[in-house]
């Protein structure tokens, strides 16, 4: 009956640019608390998008994130220009990292962002081309949960 | 969503509709339609940030006023140690309190100890603490509402400790009934306060039944005629008011006073809201697990700093860190005693009855698909608007009004700029 109900919003994500790290996933949690989204899955998806929009930061050059929300659940999808993940099942595995020396005493590049990412969504699909770019699609879904 | 109490209230003869409370509210509960203020009850936090920028003073704190000692049989006055902030070098706290008692209060109790106590209980608490990290102080009123209004994750976060000033009214009411064989009720505790938040912590207090308090009355408010009641109090030497004072209790009045007494713990001391909300954040986003314990205030500076005191904050701040530094040069061991603090602890003398729940903001709609849908179309109406954030049409930014619109409270013709175009 709702199948029409769908909020889909746009942000880009530029790459190395830490002083506006974090501003996205801040918008997305204050979206998903006008909506009144359960308090338990706005804070996982608080921590992935953070996660994620971090990882760009970080590895890449600029990113496409698109929010999209229907009444079944939240989908967050990363597009990223960049150097691409040379062995996904590697890069999923905590603590591994190829962050440089740099980042990793800015606090960040622990080798914890992809399995968190994992850790907190219902559902997380990874694809990349090395050289080219990384694509990122995490859900959390909605229609589980009916009450807080 | 009208039940929450606040103590801060529009004077609508008074306002002219300058809208500077309106840009500077941390919340954005403030509105002005047809040239007058008006707070939204569910948004406000009650920081006291508009009651500074009123131009026309048409915001008013509801604090008690001084009649209300009347009611009571026995009066005591429990000052904030910011109060200690207020004067000059050369008066020290024992001299204001006996001041106040010059005023009418039948005793004056100084706050200090009992903050020291709750110190030391802190440090207790994070020694044994396996929840989530990091704690944040439940001291500020305020700060306890943004994270029940705007960060109801982080509501386990906040200690469940409960506040010097509320431990000290129980205390003094337990005690001052039985010396004086009087019922607790005929005991009046009245906490001297620099912000209007203490109003409602008091009248309201969040995640519990009732206060150990009475009322509340403002520093500003009493300053006057403390200062005219100490002329004839003599003052003690120096050294000897020094020698009464406590030295991790006198913290309690600014930014960062409770992390000084946390040396052994990773802390972190925060001012002002708008910084504040930037470490609530980073919380949020699990950025720090590294830290103990927070220290967070919505005034800057800390309690010096609130809306109702009367000296320049830095000034204040500067008094309160010359005296900790006198005791520490002086080598006064002015702290309580830590064993009998531990023993207090073990017994839940510390500890708050009652549970804190968030109060989430009431979302768009109860049906998801349909605040969805009123939430594409916000976005779709602020597309349509400016972006200046001019605040002409009485809500305080673009992104507030097109949600103003999309709630049936404000019509899309309001914005000016757009009808130009």
């Amino acid at each position: 009956m709702h199948a029409e109900a769908e909020l889909s919003l746009n942000f880009e994500i530029k790459g190395k640019n830490f002083s506006q790290a974090g501003t996205i996933s801040t918008k997305i949690k204050e979206i998903l608390q006008e909506l009144g989204i359960p308090m338990s899955i706005i804070r996982r998806t608080a921590i992935a998008a953070y996660e994620a929009e971090m990882n760009v930061v970080m590895y890449a050059d600029r990113a496409n994130l698109t929010l999209c929300l229907t009444p079944a659940g939240i989908t967050i999808s990363i597009n990223d220009k960049g150097p691409g993940i040379e062995d996904i099942k590697q890069a999923m595995e905590e603590g591994f990292s190829t962050a440089t020396d740099e980042i990793r005493e800015m606090g960040f590049g622990a080798g914890m962002g992809l399995p968190n990412i994992k850790k907190n969504s219902d559902k997380m699909k990874i694809s990349s081309i090395p050289g080219k770019g990384t694509s990122l699609d995490i859900f959390f879904s909605l229609s589980k949960v009916s009450e807080q | 969503m009208s039940q929450y109490l606040h103590f801060i209230r529009v004077d609508t003869d008074k306002c002219d509709g300058r809208m500077q409370c309106m840009r500077v509210c941390p919340t954005q509960a403030i509105r002005v339609r047809k040239n007058k203020a008006r707070i939204i009850a569910e948004k406000c936090i009650d920081c006291g940030e508009c009651i500074n920028a009123c131009p026309s003073n048409a915001i008013i704190p509801l604090t008690d006023p001084f009649g209300e000692l009347t009611k009571f049989r026995h009066t005591v006055a429990i000052p904030s140690p910011a109060l200690y902030a207020q004067f000059g070098h050369k008066i020290m706290p024992d001299k204001i309190l006996n001041g106040l008692k010059k005023l009418g209060f039948d005793d004056a109790f100084d706050l200090a100890p009992s903050c020291g106590e709750v110190s030391f209980a802190i440090q207790e608490f994070l020694r044994e603490h396996k929840g989530p990290k990091p704690m944040i102080s439940n001291a500020c009123p305020t700060i306890v509402r943004l994270i029940q209004v705007k960060y109801p994750s982080l509501i386990n976060h906040l200690t469940p400790l409960d506040i010097p000033r509320e431990i000290a009214g129980r205390e003094i009411k337990k005690k001052k009934s039985k010396r004086y064989g009087l019922e607790e009720k005929e005991i009046g505790t009245f906490y001297i306060t620099p912000c209007p938040a203490k109003m409602i912590s008091i009248k309201q207090p969040a995640g519990k039944q009732k206060s150990y308090l009475d009322g509340a009355i403002s520093i500003s408010d009493i300053y006057g005629p403390l200062l005219s009641a100490m002329e004839n109090v003599e003052n003690e030497s120096y050294n000897k008011s020094l020698e009464n004072l406590c030295i991790l209790g006198m913290g309690w009045a600014m930014v960062g006073g409770i992390c000084r007494t946390l040396r052994l713990k990773n802390s972190l001391a925060v001012s002002g809201l708008t910084e504040t909300i930037k470490v609530f954040d980073d919380i949020e986003k699990g950025k720090l697990k590294h830290i103990d314990y927070i220290e967070a205030y919505s005034c800057p500076q800390g309690c010096v700093g609130g809306s109702l005191t009367v000296e320049n904050l830095y000034i204040s701040y500067n008094k309160i860190l010359k005296i900790i530094e006198a005791l520490e040069f002086q080598k006064i061991k002015a702290c309580p005693d830590i064993q009998k603090v531990r023993k207090k602890y073990a017994q839940n003398y510390f500890f708050k009855k009652g549970k804190l729940e968030p109060r989430p903001l009431k979302p768009l709609n109860e049906d998801l698909a349909i605040a969805i849908k009123k939430r594409k179309e916000k976005e779709e109406i602020y597309a349509s608007l400016p972006k200046i954030d001019c605040g002409a049409c009485g809500s305080p930014t673009c992104m507030a009004f097109a949600e103003d619109v999309v709630k049936g409270e404000a019509k899309l013709t309001d914005c000016v700029i757009r009808k130009c175009k």
